[in-house]
């Protein structure tokens, strides 16, 4: 395992963590491990990028942390509460309150304007968005004038700081971005990153983000390494050439090329 | 290509099963509806074959009288014995025929009595023409003398008697009742059935002196051919021999005769029955053109992918309208089967009406199943003609587009090709209704009118609901927050959608709201005529509306408190072909019974005048002195015009004569009414008229406020079968708002999905699919109601000449039928909702 630098861990708190996490489908000889024995620690305040190639398991182990699916086997804390055991109904409401989800696609409720959209979750919840705080949401994803735009008329990395607001605005314990900048220019990505970027230092919020882009992952503190559903790697403020000299020995070692 | 499209239909077998629903009722009607009716005609044509002889002899002009109506002229019982010396003839037998000799049953309770005949006659072992057997004696033997009755078999078994039991009979004539001994039940030898008619026959004799005063002569006679001699051969020697007076007529021709009479008389029923299949269909036709819009939508991608593989537009046209067909076909097919039950189920409901056609199997004429199968697809593919073409506008880049917006006509457009329709449809009404250019056709008319104004708005309806459907968003914002405004959001951001599904539900609520105020509005005017005309104390009259025994006005003057009896008869009769009533009284009560008199007054009223209503006369062009010409009982008659009156509830013929004119046209002396004033000081009179009239349990005497609730019985009924019919209507458009959600869902599976994974709770879910289900359902009915009013006050203004000059609104009802419209959102949004709070989110999530 290489580690640049020593684990400053110790003292931090954890905003989620993973013990043994297992996740197959199908069943006997078409089984798929997607996730293999994953144990992980995600801590609060951190902004952490999971890369890994096409098909190791990084979209699963968001959907399973995010309460979005369920696991095989392990357990998946958010806070100091196990997810396993809890049904339907409060699993939506810890996604409502506790998690927040950016997807490579924006998915936004296209009859709703941007600020609707933004303020969506609260809503659900019955909650009145705290104004100071939405504004500042909102000054940092920098719609302007925009905000009364419905989904169609704004454009790709313009949607995406909208799902992103939309994650941040109800102070989650932690926000899951599974490629939020995927289907983004490299500007309109940068922006996006920029934006999760400023909610890790200036509001301390916890972030996860799926990323195949060495570039992206430079904005996170650390990078873990998935492969084959296990995690094999893990940098600490990892710059982009780190990464990419990890990204390299991974495919020489052959097994988890992509597929 | 067609191997594409059979697959997408299949791979949506649930859309399938509901959009077909439509197809499978309308379909279910038309077939229903011919079957029954085949088997009605069928039934009659063959019980009217065994009802006549070779040759039928009768006074001239016995076929003129309008249906139903039996003349009291002869045949002289001396002509049987000249007619039997005729070369070609076997035999020949005089025939007495009586209507209204009703049976009561060991409970005291009438058999029958309402639609078929109640049937009276002399026994005779005449057979039928073309040597049918008719009725035969199955047990018991024949009567022999007086006191003696045989009962038809089912008349018999529904009564309880046997042979040698007394059977209490009334009869229409001077003696009332009678209680013979049951000696012989008599049936068809080779099946078949009086449809439900009861029948008692008598001793020649007897029947004689039961129904001609003991005079010798008959209804008609039958003349037998011998051996080899046919119909049309025997009728030329009878009408040889034949003395003026009389006619003859084949019993084919006779056959006929009576069975189109009495087959036009029931056809309104068929009638009624195909416009509940045409509402049916133009209903379900909606939702096709809805299902395929959105199935079309949803499959624009695979179908620019389609063109962008090569294939041409006519053949992506093409696909779509395969799957139309193949739709219609299959909805077709399972409305056969379904309209075959439906017609079990009709015989079943008419045999409590006392219509028994158990005898006769169902009659499937090929017809019925070509109607079926050309009705099924004619109407699918017609409404899935549209959604189709728009397929071709597809260009084949836009498989490679994210979003597809299916180039649509603009609303707008729409809204004016709605506006003039709409306008036509409202000009065609108004020519209907009043008629105003003589047109006559009132019904195509006013049919016409309605679908026009019907079909207007529903192209308008995406424009109409704009406003509507933006208070509705509001209003669920204020009361259930975000998911309240999402559930709005949702009904506006396809306001066609949300249009065609709410006009689906908007026919039928237009329909039954119309419905709704023409019933009100006649029980309220049915309540104002007798509030306004009722006179005297009580009123006697049939409990099946026929007549009765004159000798119940003696009966009921003799009881103590009564002060004076008024009689009134009342007979059908045709002038200038529309069916009009006759009614006859004595022109001294004529001030009494609140007549009021226009022109002329009671003493002009001698034999052979006429009294006429002022509107009716009016109508007609008719004046005093005028000759008023009308085929009578006993056929054409002329009247001179004596004089106008008021209309009023108990004269509401408008024709009106004296007793003796009555009876010169070939009616029976029978009452259909007596008014009986009482005794001022009288009291406990009902109890006492009860009393005298318990022998006659045909009869019934009431006070006004009893006589007006059962003239308004009826208008309940029937507006009630209506309501029941305007049921299947409901379901439809049910169904088609459950389709509309259940693909809105499938379509915005993505959009469900991420609503779960930020936070929605599936109650929420569900609140916000029902929200949107029941926008859509007030939506029609909102539309429906307003519609409805302006059908409904436009009717009943049509017809406010005739007597129904009340307009009643009754708002409460509307009312419930609006709640009804709430239930039927939150019922209709049941299964999408529970589809969508079930969507997995993930999965939901990653859907293309
Ligand atoms: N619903 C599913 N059913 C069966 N197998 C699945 C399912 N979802 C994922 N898998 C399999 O699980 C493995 C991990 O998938 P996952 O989507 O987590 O990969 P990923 O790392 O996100 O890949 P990518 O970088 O391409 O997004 C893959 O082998 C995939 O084929
Ligand atoms: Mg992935």
């Amino acid at each position: 395992m290489t580690t640049s630098t020593p684990s400053p861990t110790a003292g931090r708190e954890v905003a989620a963590r993973v013990v043994g996490l297992s996740k197959t489908y199908g069943q006997g000889e078409a089984v798929v491990r997607a996730l293999d024995d994953v144990t992980l620690d995600l801590y609060a305040g951190e902004f952490t990028a999971v890369m890994g190639p096409s098909g190791s398991g990084k979209s699963t182990l968001m959907h399973v942390c995010a309460a979005l699916d369920s696991a095989t086997s392990g357990e998946v804390l958010i806070g100091d509460r196990e997810i396993g055991r809890l049904h339907d109904k409060a699993l939506t409401l810890l996604r409502r309150e506790e998690i927040g989800f950016v997807f490579q696609s924006y998915n936004l409720v296209p009859t709703l304007s941007a600020e609707e959209n933004i303020v969506l979750p609260l809503a659900i919840a019955g909650r009145k968005p705290d104004r100071a705080w939405f504004d500042s949401v909102v000054a940092t994803v920098g719609l302007g004038d925009r905000l009364d735009h419905k989904p169609n008329q704004l454009s790709g990395g313009q949607q995406q700081r909208v799902a992103v607001a939309r994650a941040l605005v109800s102070r989650p314990r932690i926000v899951f971005a599974d490629e939020p900048t995927g289907n983004l220019d490299s500007r309109s990505g940068a922006e996006v990153l920029e934006l999760l970027r400023a909610s890790v230092d200036t509001h301390g919020q916890t972030v996860v983000m799926v990323t195949h882009d060495p570039v992206a992952a430079a904005y996170t503190d650390r990078v873990v390494f998935l492969a084959d559903g296990k995690v094999v790697d893990e940098l600490r403020q990892p710059d982009r050439d780190q990464v990419l000299a990890i990204m390299a020995r991974m495919s020489d070692a052959g097994p988890g090329g992509p597929g | 290509m067609i191997r594409a499209a059979l697959k997408s239909l299949l791979g949506r077998k649930l859309r399938l099963v509901m959009s077909t629903f439509a197809i499978v009722l309308g379909v279910a009607f038309v077939v229903g509806t011919l079957i029954f009716s085949d088997t009605l005609n069928r039934s009659f044509t063959s019980l009217f074959a065994s009802t006549v002889g070779d040759v039928v002899v009768r006074p001239d002009g016995g076929g003129d009288a309008p249906g139903g109506v039996l003349s009291t002229r002869t045949v002289p019982g001396d002509l049987v014995g000249t007619l039997a010396a005729v070369p070609g003839a076997a035999r020949a037998d005089g025939m007495v025929n009586a209507l209204g000799v009703y049976v009561v049953d060991d409970e005291g309770k009438p058999i029958g009595g309402f639609g078929p005949p109640s049937l009276g006659a002399n026994w005779s072992d005449a057979p039928a023409g073309n040597g049918l057997e008719g009725l035969q004696i199955a047990e018991g033997r024949a009567p022999e003398g007086p006191d003696e009755v045989v009962l038809d078999a089912a008349t018999a078994e529904k009564s309880g008697y046997d042979v040698g039991d007394t059977v209490p009979l009334i009869t229409t004539d001077e003696t009332a009742n009678l209680a013979p001994t049951l000696v012989g039940v008599a049936d068809f030898a080779e099946g078949g059935s009086l449809n439900g008619a009861t029948y008692a026959a008598f001793e020649t004799a007897e029947a004689q002196r039961l129904f001609h005063e003991g005079e010798d002569e008959y209804e008609s006679i039958w003349v037998t051919a011998a051996d080899g001699v046919t119909q049309e051969q025997l009728l030329a020697d009878v009408e040889a021999t034949l003395p003026d007076g009389y006619e003859a007529v084949t019993g084919d021709e006779a056959a006929d005769e009576s069975a189109s009479d009495l087959l036009e008389a029931i056809s309104f029923l068929t009638t009624f029955l195909l416009i509940f299949a045409g509402i049916a269909l133009v209903v379900g036709s909606f939702i096709i053109v809805n299902t395929f819009s959105i199935l079309v939508a949803q499959r624009s991608r695979e179908l620019a992918l389609l063109r962008a593989l090569g294939a041409s537009k006519k053949q992506v046209v093409r696909s779509v309208q395969l799957e139309a067909f193949v739709l219609g076909f299959l909805g077709a097919t399972f409305g056969v089967l379904l309209g075959i039950v439906l017609a079990i189920g009709l015989r079943a409901l008419f045999a409590t009406f006392g219509l028994d056609l158990s005898g006769q199997p169902l009659v499937y004429r090929p017809r019925s199943f070509v109607a079926a199968y050309a009705v099924g697809i004619v109407v699918t593919m017609a409404a899935a003609y549209l959604p189709a073409r728009r397929t071709s506008r597809i260009a084949p880049v836009q498989a490679m587009r994210d979003e597809i917006a299916l180039p649509e006509e603009s609303l707008r457009n729409r809204f004016r090709y709605g506006l003039l329709l709409a306008l036509v449809g409202g000009g065609l009404l108004a020519v209907g209704l009043t008629d105003v250019l003589g047109l006559g056709r009132v019904g195509w008319f006013v049919g016409g009118g309605v679908l026009a104004v019907l079909l207007g708005v529903t192209a308008m309806a995406p424009v109409l609901a704009g406003p509507f459907l933006r208070a509705a968003r509001a209003l669920y914002e204020r009361l259930f927050g975000s998911i309240g405004n999402l559930a709005g959001q949702n009904s506006l951001r396809n306001p066609r959608r949300t249009a065609a599904t709410a006009s689906a539900l908007m026919i039928g609520l237009t329909l039954a709201c119309t419905m709704a105020i023409v019933g009100d509005s006649a029980k309220a005017s049915v309540d104002r005529t007798i509030e306004e005309s009722f006179t005297g104390d009580f009123v006697v009259s049939s409990i099946f509306g026929g007549s009765f025994s004159a000798s119940i006005a003696e009966r009921v003057d003799g009881v103590e408190g009564v002060d004076a009896v008024v009689r009134q008869r009342s007979g059908f009769a045709e002038a200038d072909g529309d069916f009009t009533v006759v009614v006859a009284t004595d022109p001294e009560s004529l001030e009494r019974l609140g007549v009021t008199f226009v022109e002329g007054g009671p003493a002009d009223l001698t034999t052979g005048t006429v009294l006429l209503g002022d509107s009716y006369a009016a109508d007609r062009g008719l004046a005093v002195g005028d000759d008023y010409v009308l085929d009578a009982a006993a056929g054409t008659v002329t009247w001179t015009v004596a004089g106008t009156v008021e209309t009023g509830a108990l004269l509401a013929g408008g024709v009106i004569v004296s007793i003796p004119t009555y009876e010169a046209a070939g009616y029976p002396p029978e009452d259909s009414m007596l008014v009986v004033y009482a005794d001022d000081a009288a009291s406990g009179l009902q109890d006492r008229l009860d009393e005298v009239l318990a022998d006659q349990p045909i009869v019934t005497a009431k006070d006004q406020a009893a006589f007006a609730a059962e003239q308004r019985e009826p208008i309940d009924q029937f507006v009630l079968i209506i309501y029941a019919l305007l049921g299947l209507a409901l379901l439809i458009a049910v169904l088609g708002i459950v389709n509309t959600l259940a693909l809105s869902v499938i379509e915005r599976t993505r959009e469900v999905g991420l609503l779960r994974a930020i936070g929605v709770t599936r109650p929420q879910l569900r609140l916000m699919i029902t929200l949107e289900s029941v926008v859509i359902a007030v939506l029609g009915a909102v539309l429906g109601l307003v519609l409805g009013i302006g059908f409904g006050v436009a009717l009943m203004r049509a017809v406010r000449d005739e007597g129904l000059e009340v307009i009643s609104v009754p708002f409460g009802q509307l009312g419930v039928f609006l709640l009804l419209a709430v239930v039927v959102g939150v019922l209709a949004a049941v299964l999408p909702a529970r589809r969508a709070a079930r969507l997995d989110v993930l999965e939901a999530i990653s859907t293309q």
